[in-house]
């Protein structure tokens, strides 16, 4: 838990927030609405003797009485799938419409991915890219049993993607869920904060700016970019939307969400950051009960 | 394609190739997505179906309405392994994967895969059989089983069964000889209370 000191300042109830760190999270699914409408899903669910607890924010977000939600019904249906609630988050922020071509930056192992071909009744094109040739195969997986047929899967890094593929040359949209040191997971994974140190934060930040500035670079005008970390490290959240609106033409745009957390920081040890990163979202595991999270929505300007 | 294949030539299923007039034919690239023609007529790659023959076949076998795949594109990677996919995408297209795999030709008879059943698979009113519970579980874990009650066709069927006063697809079973054979793949399997 030591390098989360460094956040005492800027996090509100700071023993709160250890104290949820602590505790291991609950277990939660979403409902794959490609395959069931979410009554269809719950009545399943109770066929089952599944006990289930909706999520207030998103009742497609279900949080689940049974150690192992993989050996469930639905899950073998496709009907659910195993999938923390806060990741649950960028998507929902993202808001795709059916329909439209949407890019999945960092897209394995695919629960993103399925959830915004879910939210676009599994119409349009989701292009769903890993760099990661091993997280790939969870990724396809996760896609042909979720029966999402909309997807598209890709092997690039994405700092440097190519549209070259495709039949058109711009996104209406894309999701940056980047790479990040991951401190945010800490009750999934009590040794995430093993390797942590300030080399690894500043190598991996330099990453999720290339992969934030590629993003919007093909993705329309108007078009939406969403930016999420699973981590709560300022160089990797505010400072890497602060080099985009400072190196793309963008800007950081507000969006509803019905879950408690922070604003985004204006300033973090030497620097400072534009007014408008107070439209980001810190949700900190005491918050909701859930993993840490940030994310930011960014509107393409040009 | 013929209607239920009968028992001996089940027993025999293979990757064998239909035997295609090779003329002026390319053969096809496993390493990349082709979209299949809309007719056979309009066929470049040996021993490829077209989309007319696809969805003849889902309706002829499973009954399963043509119309069903309007806003879908059906293609091919790999030998006789054909992919659904909804979105856009020029042809040939060499990327990881586009939608999911929905059925396997190129042999004798065609074999529809898993996760296709459990996505289209409310469609279907024909070549489905509904298991009981004990039944249903064992289909899922991917255990043969004796089926005493089916009259219908031999061959590959949609395995269903009731949950939460509906019926849901469960994917595929090859019935043969009063057996039905799951078809489950291993890593889709489960060991369901």
């Amino acid at each position: 838990m030591e390098p989360l000191e460094r956040y005492r300042p800027i996090i509100d109830d700071f023993k709160a927030f250890l104290g949820a760190c602590e505790r291991p999270l609950p277990s939660a699914v979403r409902i794959n609405t490609i395959t069931a409408s979410t009554e269809r899903a719950l009545a399943m669910l109770e066929a089952d003797d599944v006990a289930y607890e909706q999520a207030e924010w998103n009742p497609r977000v279900l949080r689940l009485e049974t150690a192992s939600p993989g050996s469930t019904w639905t899950s073998f249906h496709g009907v659910t799938h195993g999938q923390e609630e806060v990741s649950a988050v960028p998507p929902v922020v993202l808001d795709p419409q059916p329909g439209e071509r949407v890019w999945d930056c960092c897209g394995a192992p695919g629960g993103k991915a399925t959830q915004i071909a879910a939210r676009m009744d599994d119409r349009g094109t989701v292009v769903a890219n890993d760099s990661n040739l091993g997280r790939l195969s969870a990724l396809r997986f996760n896609a042909e049993r979720l029966g999402a047929t909309s997807l598209a899967v890709t092997n690039h890094d994405a700092r440097n993607y190519s549209m070259k593929p495709f039949s058109f040359d711009e996104f209406d949209r894309a999701l940056v869920d980047a790479p990040c040191s991951c401190e945010g997971t800490i009750r999934k994974n009590p040794d995430a904060l093993e390797d942590w140190s300030p080399d690894h934060i500043a190598s991996v930040s330099g990453i999720q700016k290339g992969i934030l500035r590629r993003a919007i670079q093909t993705t329309r005008e108007g078009g939406t970019v969403v930016y999420s970390t699973c981590t709560f490290a300022p160089e990797e959240n505010e400072a890497v939307v602060q080099h985009a609106i400072e190196n793309e033409p963008c800007r950081v745009v507000d969006f509803d969400l019905d879950l408690k957390y922070a604003p985004g920081l204006t300033a973090w040890e030497d620097e400072t950051f534009d007014s408008t990163l107070e439209r980001a979202a810190r949700i900190y595991p005491h918050h909701n009960d859930t993993g840490g999270f940030f994310v930011a929505k960014l509107e393409v300007t040009a | 394609m013929g209607d239920g294949p009968d028992g001996d030539d089940i027993a025999e299923i293979g990757e064998t190739d239909i035997a295609g007039d090779s003329d002026g034919l390319e053969q096809n690239d496993g390493q990349r997505f082709d979209r299949l023609p809309e007719t056979p007529a309009e066929r470049t790659v040996e021993g490829r179906v077209s989309r007319e023959e696809v969805l003849e076949y889902f309706a002829d076998r499973f009954d399963i309405p043509p119309e069903t795949f309007d806003d879908h594109t059906f293609w091919e990677k790999g030998a006789g392994k054909i992919w659904i996919y909804a979105g856009e995408a020029p042809t040939p297209l060499a990327i990881e994967a586009i939608g999911m795999t929905c059925l396997r030709t190129r042999q004798e008879h065609w074999k529809p895969t898993t996760d296709f059943v459990q996505r289209f698979g409310t469609h279907a009113s024909d070549c489905v059989i509904e298991l009981e519970g004990p039944e249903a579980r064992r289909f899922v874990a991917g255990e043969d089983q004796e089926i005493d009650r089916w009259d219908g066709d031999w061959g590959y069927l949609i395995a269903t069964h009731e949950i939460g006063s509906d019926v849901a697809p469960m994917g595929v079973g090859l019935y043969v000889h009063g057996e039905l054979r799951s078809m489950v793949p291993k890593g889709r399997q489960r060991d369901l209370p």
